[in-house]
């Protein structure tokens, strides 16, 4: 019986947390939020030549929880990059037969080809004029691995996370290569993970949400106290980590089912989506509710959070859209 | 992660089965033949190391090592087979522990194996009616008899769980009336069974009445032997907090939870609400927080199977369960409508209750309230988590008080 991290996942976590500490302290996030690219290069191989790019393989002695620690220290430090559709890529592509999708898996693994998630009918895809491949298909139609260049129109918008700004995109006559057809159990199951590890990214967004806003309450003094020593801050913040930190659990118990292959796995990946996401929203709107002015500030950066928790609640289907799924898969 | 147990787990999982199928077997038994029989089949549990592990042979435990699985793979067959498992209540979960750690070799050998046994009963007398959150506050006296071998005891407890049927209990009482507050009090053992004792049961606001639920005790000079002080005069503040220590880890204590929301599943059903969308979403989400607090659980067990601090979370799990209740109380006062006007058979009571409706979550809707108020309310909880836990500076008032008493 073993449900807590081991001493190897901690250090992975560090290993992840210090090179993204290095690459995106807040003003670096600032330049790349004003600036136009969706992507960028130096962090992106920083990240990378952790050996971040494998953990999906199938021979792999990591799996989905793994990357969902990796994606939950992505998520705190609001990182730039396409991290979800990197991985998800390299566990479809790696498990299909499809020899021609199957040659870009090296590079994919070494980060080296940058791939977007496109699943579902939305246009909207991150870092899409970066990746050199995306990630495409549904529950409904099955998963290919579409490259870039003709057949690929990508239009830039304003995105509202500017930490992963989307494009538009559309895909017509684009070269194709079919990963696996919607009755292929990997659909489901990269549909499944793709769920696990949005949520991932939502536990580490609200985490990091929870710590700055305690931190800042024993910093921050008025009426001669630390802010903190006032109860009725004191009480929002002990909700924002009641919150949070027992929804921990539901993430790794999510990425456990689907590592286990257990029967509840797509069930228990709707939830912790549903769940997590919902918990992103609330704890980036308390934080700044418990911030008072300075957090309304752009300069003071918790908007990047609070925007990244707004693209990921959509991203893939809707809370209640996943709570009607799991009602379903129920039997209610 | 893995959640099973592993092979050594399991084989002693066959060895506890192979037990219970040998020595668990009431059959027809009723009364006072079934009392002797469990009686009797507790000891063989003694006996074989699986009841009252942390308690030393010499006091009729079975003395065995700290082992949170082994533990759990009990709980779990014992309750797969509907066998007895410890006595539990305030002796076992309270009194054991802290005579263990605190009790002087007199008090061990009147009281413990007493207590594992059945054979006394212990109300905890801590709460008095000014004296709620604010436990060190409490102003029930001892003064010392003339020759000073007994303390007399004047004063009022409350909210004592099991009062009717308390043979002993467990008490703070304020001795040194000029010390600093937490540094006057001293914890008492006494037995309830004398004159200068009156017991009245609380009606609770559930309607709940009579020999089951909560009393509160009047002393009017009554009187325990001083041998039966526990810890130094004076110290008693101190010796209520190992007391509150002694807490287990166990993935049972979410099952409690896990099995209400399915009972709200079945409600829904019951009144024909499952297909309503609305109905639907609100379970699944507070399905999600149950799913939380039971892998939590989960969480908690492994790091105290491994000798591990699982960190702030286990001081969220009170609040946690607390919350969920509500929220499920919202949601079943929803799906009962007009069966709410209709006051459940044995409501809060423990008499005979025949079939009843959807009328019965009138229980759960006021019963959850009870977890806000008792064992720590829930704004006592929010200061733990936020000072303990977040390491937050501590309340004014509290922090002017401790500084007054350095």
């Amino acid at each position: 019986m073993r449900f807590h991290l081991s001493a190897e996942q901690i250090a992975i976590q560090d290993a992840v947390r210090g090179t993204l500490a290095d690459c995106w302290p807040m003003d670096r996030l600032h330049a790349f939020a004003d600036g136009a690219d969706d992507f960028d290069p130096a962090s992106w191989e920083a990240l990378m030549a952790l050996g971040l790019g494998g953990i999906l393989l199938p021979d792999s002695d990591m799996g989905l929880l793994d990357a969902a620690l990796v994606n939950e220290v992505a998520g705190a430090a609001a990182a730039p990059g396409p991290l979800i559709g990197q991985l998800l890529a390299v566990a479809a592509v790696a498990r299909s037969g499809n020899a021609a999708a199957r040659a870009h898996l090296d590079a994919l693994v070494a980060g080296t080809t940058v791939a977007a998630l496109a699943l579902g009918d939305s246009p909207y895809v991150q870092c899409a004029r970066a990746a050199q491949v995306f990630l495409v298909g549904s529950r409904e139609s099955g998963l290919a691995l579409v490259e870039a260049g003709a057949g690929v129109v990508i239009e830039p918008v304003q995105p509202t996370d500017r930490s992963r700004p989307v494009s538009r995109v559309t895909f017509e006559g684009a070269v194709r290569h079919e990963l696996a057809a919607a009755s292929d159990p990997l659909t489901a199951q990269i549909c499944d993970a793709a769920l696990v590890l949005v949520a991932a990214d939502s536990l580490g967004g609200a985490l990091h949400c929870t710590d700055i806003s305690v931190a800042y309450a024993k910093e921050r003094e008025q009426f001669g106290q630390p802010i903190g020593r006032f109860q009725g801050l004191k009480h929002q913040l002990a909700h924002m980590a009641l919150d949070v930190e027992p929804a921990r659990a539901l993430v790794w118990y999510a990425a456990y089912a689907h590592d286990a292959a257990l029967d509840d796995a797509p069930r228990a990946a709707a939830m912790a989506k549903a769940h997590l996401c919902d918990v992103y929203v609330r704890s980036t709107r308390a934080a700044i509710a418990a911030h008072g002015g300075i957090g309304y500030t752009w300069e003071y950066g918790l908007n990047y959070w609070l925007r990244r928790a707004a693209f990921n609640r959509a991203w893939l289907g809707s809370p209640a859209q996943h709570r009607a799924r799991a009602a379903d898969l129920a039997g209610w | 992660m893995d959640l099973s147990y592993g092979a050594e787990a399991e084989a002693f999982r066959a060895e506890v089965r192979r037990f219970l199928a040998d020595n668990w077997q009431p059959a027809e038994r009723r009364g006072a033949e079934l009392k002797e029989f469990i009686r009797a089949f507790r000891r063989a549990g003694v006996e074989r190391g699986y009841l009252y592990r942390s308690v030393p042979r010499r006091y009729g435990g079975s003395e065995q090592p700290v082992d949170v699985i082994r533990a759990q793979v009990i709980r779990e067959e014992f309750g797969r087979a509907r066998a007895p498992l410890e006595v539990g209540g305030n002796g076992v979960n309270m009194t054991v522990p802290t005579l263990l750690e605190k009790g002087t070799e007199e008090q061990r050998e009147l009281f413990i194996r007493k207590t594992i046994e059945g054979d006394y009963i212990w109300g905890q007398g801590y709460s008095e009616p000014g004296s709620g959150s604010d436990l060190a506050s409490v102003r029930t006296k001892a003064e010392l008899s003339p020759d000073g071998t007994r303390w007399i005891i004047n004063g009022q407890k409350i909210w004592t769980s099991q009062g009717m049927q308390s043979t002993h209990m467990f008490m703070l009482v304020r001795t040194e009336p000029d010390a600093a507050k937490h540094d006057g009090i001293t914890y008492l053992l006494i037995d309830l069974d004398q004159p200068g004792i009156t017991r009245r049961p609380i009606r609770q606001m559930t309607g709940e009445q009579g020999a089951h639920t909560f009393c509160e005790f009047f002393f009017d000079n009554a009187e325990t032997p001083v041998s039966w002080q526990v810890g130094g005069r004076g110290q008693g503040w101190y010796v209520s907090r190992t007391t509150l220590k002694h807490e287990r880890a166990s993935i049972g204590s979410a099952d409690g939870l896990g099995n209400q929301f399915r009972k709200l599943v079945d409600l829904a059903r019951e009144t024909g609400r499952i297909g309503d969308p609305l109905v639907r979403d609100s379970l699944a989400r507070i399905e999600g927080f149950v799913l939380a607090h039971r892998y939590t659980s989960f969480r908690l067990f492994s790091c105290a199977a491994a000798g591990e601090d699982a960190g702030p979370v286990q001081l969220m799990m009170k609040l946690y369960l607390t919350e969920i209740g509500h929220e499920m109380a919202l949601l079943a006062q929803e799906l009962i409508g007009e069966y709410a006007f209709i006051e459940p058979a044995g409501a809060g009571g423990r008499g005979p209750r025949g079939v009843r409706g959807p009328e019965k979550w009138l229980d759960q809707i006021m019963g959850s309230l009870g977890n806000s108020i008792a064992g720590g309310a829930s704004n006592i909880q929010r200061n733990i988590i936020g000072e303990r836990g977040l390491g937050l500076p501590r309340d004014l008032a509290l922090a002017l008080e401790a500084g007054a008493e350095k």
